[in-house]
């Protein structure tokens, strides 16, 4: 049932153009990205290679790429949340998943797996795009995998927050804004607060990926992801089921 | 030739297999099952009580108009039925399943086209009929089968490539009703199905539930009564969430009846000519030329009345019967128990 609700949405999302044109769109500014650092990276290569431990590709490029990656994720995702369940309600399509045999968690769960799917295929097309260096020059593959790692449990946790505020309204738009309003707000706490132990830091998922950019898998961060993500897809399971409680 | 023969058998197995059979059963059954019924359900939005201790029952085989105005509380009932929304008390069973504690179970003997109709407008006939059968818990192997019924039962052969977003409303209402139907539930619940159609449509429609009534159990709301009179077994009543009538619907249109007929007399007499015909109850005259005449329904002056008029040159133009309609049968008894909350 799981898999039959995340296959009627990626469905429903290629039958969009503008799910392609975002597409195209996002792959051609990753692409321009990733042709920018490593213009750069060419132009100092030379003065880098006279250090006694020189950086290489992997983060000059690479890194640099998964963080912009990440943060244009930030601004994306909300735009593909707000339809999962703010637009079923507008349309009044909620009534045949409530009245079929389906509890609220294979609602959740598939609209969850649905979108994020999509969205993976999305990312998977950076460390496709990274590969082709190896062509020139040696890779780091640890790195490349722990952001690839963290850009998914990020991705993640986008979407379960995404998916609860699309839950709480029926109007796509504001669970948009809505989404991302708290992405923004969490990302700015972050940013904002000077001190390096300020607790803000840890509310912000942004702030745990950054470890996973360095190259550093570390247990807290993934704990950290797991929880978010596990606490809004329960939130939004509530959610639903207040649904039939309250109207 | 042989061939043709053997498909034609088969064909015809086909149809009295799945068209018969369940009349048979009913045939068969004298005491048809209770497919649906709902025990003291009340419902609140708020602090305001909607739903006041309901209780519906509902057979195999039966169509059951709920009839009631604007906001009389139908559809709050019908999402309650379905699940969509939790009765604030009571109990409703499916089939003998309970509802509220095994839903998954009891869900699956339930079709259920709300006002609007569910549908996914960027998608096919066909894929969306497919995703609700699926939905359902239809398995990959009887999909096509069960597509292939539902599509033939809503009359959709001819659009099932469409996407349904292109499709007028009559087809959209169509498609609406064929993901309830897909499944063959035992209970059919259909919130106002013909509202917005032509005609022509209302007609296909009310075809389709008739038939539908054969093999499962259908409840409908309404506010037009007509559909009530054409389509249902049974009636009953809705005003602010309360049950106020309940009868078969032939039943109905004897409420508050009166017998009696229109009367037009190219001579007409007196008026206390006509009172004084054994049997008339009241005379009253509605133009110079026309009377409604009103009689008990035990003693029928009509014969009396035409020999009468014969014998002394009356010259009939015309002799109606009056039909008491659901219409004023609802107006009597909704005026009547109608108490403003």
């Amino acid at each position: 049932m799981i898999r039959l609700i995340a296959l009627r949405e990626l469905r429903c999302l290629f039958s969009m153009p503008s799910t392609w044109f975002v597409l195209a769109a996002f792959q051609f500014i990753f692409a321009w990205f990733f042709l920018a650092r490593l213009e750069a990276f060419l132009e100092i290569q030379p003065q880098l290679a006279q250090l006694a431990n020189p950086p290489g590709a992997s983060i000059a490029v690479a890194a640099p790429l998964f963080n912009t990656a990440a943060l244009l994720l930030m601004m994306l995702v909300p735009m593909f949340t707000m339809r999962l369940i703010a637009e079923e309600r507008r349309n009044q399509t909620l009534a045949l998943l409530l009245s079929s045999p389906l509890t609220e968690r294979h609602i959740v769960l598939g609209k969850f797996a649905g979108l994020l799917i999509f969205l993976l295929a999305l990312i998977a097309c950076l460390p496709l795009m990274l590969y082709t260096l190896a062509l020139g020059t040696g890779l780091d593959h640890g790195l490349i995998l722990s952001n690839s790692a963290g850009l998914i449990l990020l991705t993640a946790s986008y979407v379960a927050l995404g998916l609860y505020i699309s839950a709480l309204t029926t109007q796509p738009v504001i669970a948009a804004i809505g989404a991302l309003a708290v992405l923004v707000g969490l990302w700015l706490a972050d940013i904002g607060s000077s001190a390096a132990d300020s607790p803000w830091h840890q509310l912000s998922p942004l702030y745990h990926f950054q470890n996973f950019n360095a190259g550093l898998l570390d247990s807290r961060d993934i704990l950290f992801f797991v929880l978010f993500t596990t606490a809004f897809l329960l939130l939004t399971m509530k959610r639903l089921h207040n649904n039939r409680v309250y109207g | 030739m042989a061939i043709q023969l053997l498909v034609r058998a088969y064909i015809l197995g086909y149809i009295q297999h799945y068209s018969q059979l369940p009349a048979l059963l009913t045939l068969l059954n004298p005491t048809p099952e209770i497919t649906l019924s709902a025990h003291h359900l009340t419902r609140s939005f708020g602090k305001q009580l909607i739903i006041h201790d309901l209780d519906l029952q509902l057979k195999r085989g039966e169509v059951l108009g709920l009839l009631g105005h604007n906001g009389a509380g139908k559809s709050t009932t019908l999402q309650m039925l379905t699940g969509c929304l939790l009765p604030g008390s009571g109990k409703i069973e499916i089939c003998g399943i309970d509802l509220r504690q095994k839903p998954m179970q009891a869900k699956a003997h339930i079709g259920y086209l709300p006002e609007s109709p569910p549908l996914y407008r960027e998608l096919s006939v066909n894929d969306y009929l497919t995703f609700a059968a699926r939905l359902r818990g239809i398995g990959a192997a009887s999909v096509a089968e069960a597509l292939n019924h539902a599509l033939q039962s809503c009359g959709l052969e001819s659009v099932r490539k469409k996407i349904i977003s292109t499709l007028s409303k009559g087809y959209q209402q169509r498609v609406g009703i064929a993901q309830a139907i897909i499944h063959r539930p035992a209970v059919i619940v259909l919130d106002e199905p013909t509202v917005g159609l032509d005609p022509a449509q209302i007609r296909d429609i009310r075809n389709l539930i008739r038939e539908l009534g054969n093999s499962s159990s259908v409840i409908l709301s309404t506010h037009l009564l007509g559909e009530v009179e054409s389509v249902c077994d049974r009636v009953e009543i809705m005003q602010h969430g309360r049950l106020i009538y309940s009868d078969s619907s032939a039943h109905m249109q004897h409420y508050g009846q009166v017998t009696g007929f229109i009367v037009s007399l190219r001579h007409p007499p007196e008026l206390a000519e006509l009172e004084s015909i054994p049997g008339v109850s009241r005379v009253e005259q509605t133009a110079p030329d026309t009377f409604r005449i009103l009689h008990t329904p035990e003693n029928n002056p009509g014969s009396l009345l035409l020999s009468l008029a014969a014998q002394k040159d009356w010259q009939l133009l015309q002799l109606t019967p009056l039909h008491a309609t659901l219409e004023d049968a609802f107006v009597s008894i909704t005026g009547e128990k109608g108490v403003k909350p």
